[in-house]
């Protein structure tokens, strides 16, 4: 049983950082490498904060808008500085190992005597004992929905029609007289703002921090929001977003699932392929090509 | 009203390859004028269109719209004013998004793309008699991604979305050129239509002689970066295809083709 909830509580967390390669890979058409670096940056930032004893609720926004602004530079390089997608998100991903590092104060934070948002003295007044050992899942799925239906509520906005119409078709956008690299830096600002809350979530369930927690992120993003795309395609009233939440809770529930008969170092190895695996019976290859470059 | 004043432009400037396109090139476009222009590949057509819209640079010269220097204001400032149907019907429309919502965006150039809701339920009825006299059923479709519709029913859409908000300067990059006959005299018939009701002052690129004698006001023919034909009012009135052809074939000649 403790073997499912972990599935389902690791998957959700890493659907919110799903939802953000699903706007970067998806909307955007952008492949954005700076989630390997911008997950870590929400962990370094709520290291640092809550061992310097700040309210650990406070550390969500605060996370959400430090990947941000990393996504903000992303952003910047690739359309101020002309550089393309792919080296942009490099470039981000290379810088922030050294910023998360700086933030953080060492590469091994542990948080294990600390506050978090799932071990307080509110949430242990909340919740009954009984129910104590499912109250990390009750948060996960709160925080994973909330955000969901906030990203949902987003897209249908004025301004999520712009961010869905540039990664569409740019010519639109600028013909709407909106600078069209303006509405991907947003974009971009948003993604790695949900990928860094999911770093901050992940870093305080596992109660420590780890410079190299960020490894391979982008491929487990990616792998969730394939799976979920193309498993239910065809379920026309399911909204994009819940496929890719569940495609990332079936992802790691493979990945756990291999595990078991592996060692823990197989374990990128076994990502990756898996994340092959999957695009291999997706095809998705064949339309994205852009992802090869 | 717009003018263009003494362009120079140059493709490739520097290398051995470059070319002169346009040497002190001169053009004005008054008020409700609805402009046909007609020439070779390579002429400079959509060279000016682009030169007009910002997507292009230039290396000298002034580019005036209604008084106003706009040479250095960027593609996007430009389009305030100024709506574009391209030729290929994929680039005026956002295929993953649905009729409603594209409609929706269109309806909202010039406002604030902000965290309102992105539909207005109110307006769905006004995009649907919009959309009725194109008699392409395209009204019953409104939660259907424009991806799955045809060229020239995207076509119609790009018309519909670059004119829906009050704009000044319509610009046609041979907008019939992908589509079926038929459909294209529907297109055809939909831009003059338009073009009247909102008083729109128009540029038209098309390499369809008949269009361009049948439609419009003034008729320009563009060679090398200059123009051979402009004719406006009654001597436009008078021109026929033939005329134009004759001078096609002047020019051919002239170039050794």
């Amino acid at each position: 049983m403790d073997f499912f909830i972990t599935i389902i509580e690791q998957g959700l967390i890493y659907g919110i950082l799903a939802l953000g390669v699903y706007i970067t890979y998806k909307i955007l058409d952008f492949p954005d490498l700076t989630t390997d670096g911008s997950f870590p940056l929400g962990a370094a930032v709520t290291a640092a904060l809550i061992t310097r004893g700040v309210n650990p609720y406070l550390t969500l926004p605060i996370a959400f808008v430090a990947g941000a602004l990393a996504g903000v530079c992303t952003g910047l390089i690739h359309v101020k500085g002309r550089v393309r997608d792919l080296l942009s998100g490099i470039i981000m991903m290379t810088a922030l190992w050294t910023i998360n590092l700086r933030i953080a104060g060492t590469s091994n934070v542990p948080l294990f005597s600390k506050e978090t948002i799932f071990k307080n003295n509110f949430l242990a007044g909340l919740f009954p004992d009984a129910m104590g050992s499912y109250s990390t899942l009750i948060v996960i799925v709160i925080l994973a929905l909330l955000t969901k239906v906030v990203l949902d509520f987003y897209m249908k906005s004025k301004s999520g029609f712009l961010l869905r119409a540039v990664g569409d078709n740019e010519k639109l956008v600028t013909a709407l007289a909106k600078d069209q690299g303006n509405v991907k830096i947003l974009g971009l600002a948003i993604a790695n703002g949900l990928v860094a809350l999911s770093g901050c979530i992940f870093c305080q369930e596992e109660r420590v921090f780890e410079i190299s927690m960020g490894t391979g992120a982008v491929v487990i993003g990616l792998a969730s929001v394939i799976i979920g795309t193309s498993l239910f395609r065809n379920l026309t009233f399911m909204k994009a977003t819940t496929s890719v939440v569940i495609g990332s809770v079936l992802y790691k529930a493979c990945t756990a699932v291999a595990m078991k008969n592996f060692e823990p170092q197989d374990m990128k190895l076994i990502t990756a392929v898996l994340f092959l695996i999957v695009l291999l019976i997706s095809m998705e290859r064949k339309k994205k090509v852009k992802i090869n470059a | 009203m717009l003018e263009l004043k003494n362009i120079y432009k140059y493709y490739n400037p520097g290398t051995v390859n470059e070319m002169c396109l346009f040497k002190d090139f001169n053009l004005t476009v008054k008020d409700g004028e609805f402009l046909s222009v007609v020439g070779s590949n390579g002429s400079g057509k959509t060279s000016m269109l682009n030169i007009i819209c910002g997507s292009i640079s230039i290396e000298s010269g002034n580019i005036i719209l209604d008084g106003k220097d706009i040479t250095n204001a960027k593609e996007f400032r430009r389009n305030e004013k100024i709506g574009r149907v391209y030729q290929n019907p994929a680039l005026g429309t956002c295929p993953s998004m649905t009729i409603l919502e594209n409609m929706s965006l269109a309806d909202n150039k010039g406002k604030k793309f902000g965290l309102g809701r992105g539909v207005n339920k109110q307006r769905i009825e006004y995009y649907r008699e919009l959309l009725r006299p194109l008699n392409l059923g395209l009204e019953d479709k409104m939660h259907v991604k424009v991806g799955s519709l045809s060229g020239g029913q995207r076509q119609a859409m790009a018309l519909l979305m670059s004119t829906m908000t009050p704009i000044e300067f319509l610009i046609l990059d041979e907008h019939t050129a992908a589509l079926d006959p038929k459909t294209a005299e529907i297109i055809m018939e939909l831009t003059d239509k338009i073009v009247k009701e909102k008083k729109l002052t128009t540029i038209m690129v098309t390499h369809n002689l008949r269009y361009a004698v049948e439609y419009g006001n003034r008729l320009l023919m563009m060679h090398q970066g200059e123009s051979v034909i402009d004719c406006a009012g009654e001597e436009k009135a008078a021109m026929n295809i033939d005329d134009i052809l004759e001078k096609f074939n002047e020019i051919s000649i002239e170039c050794g083709n």
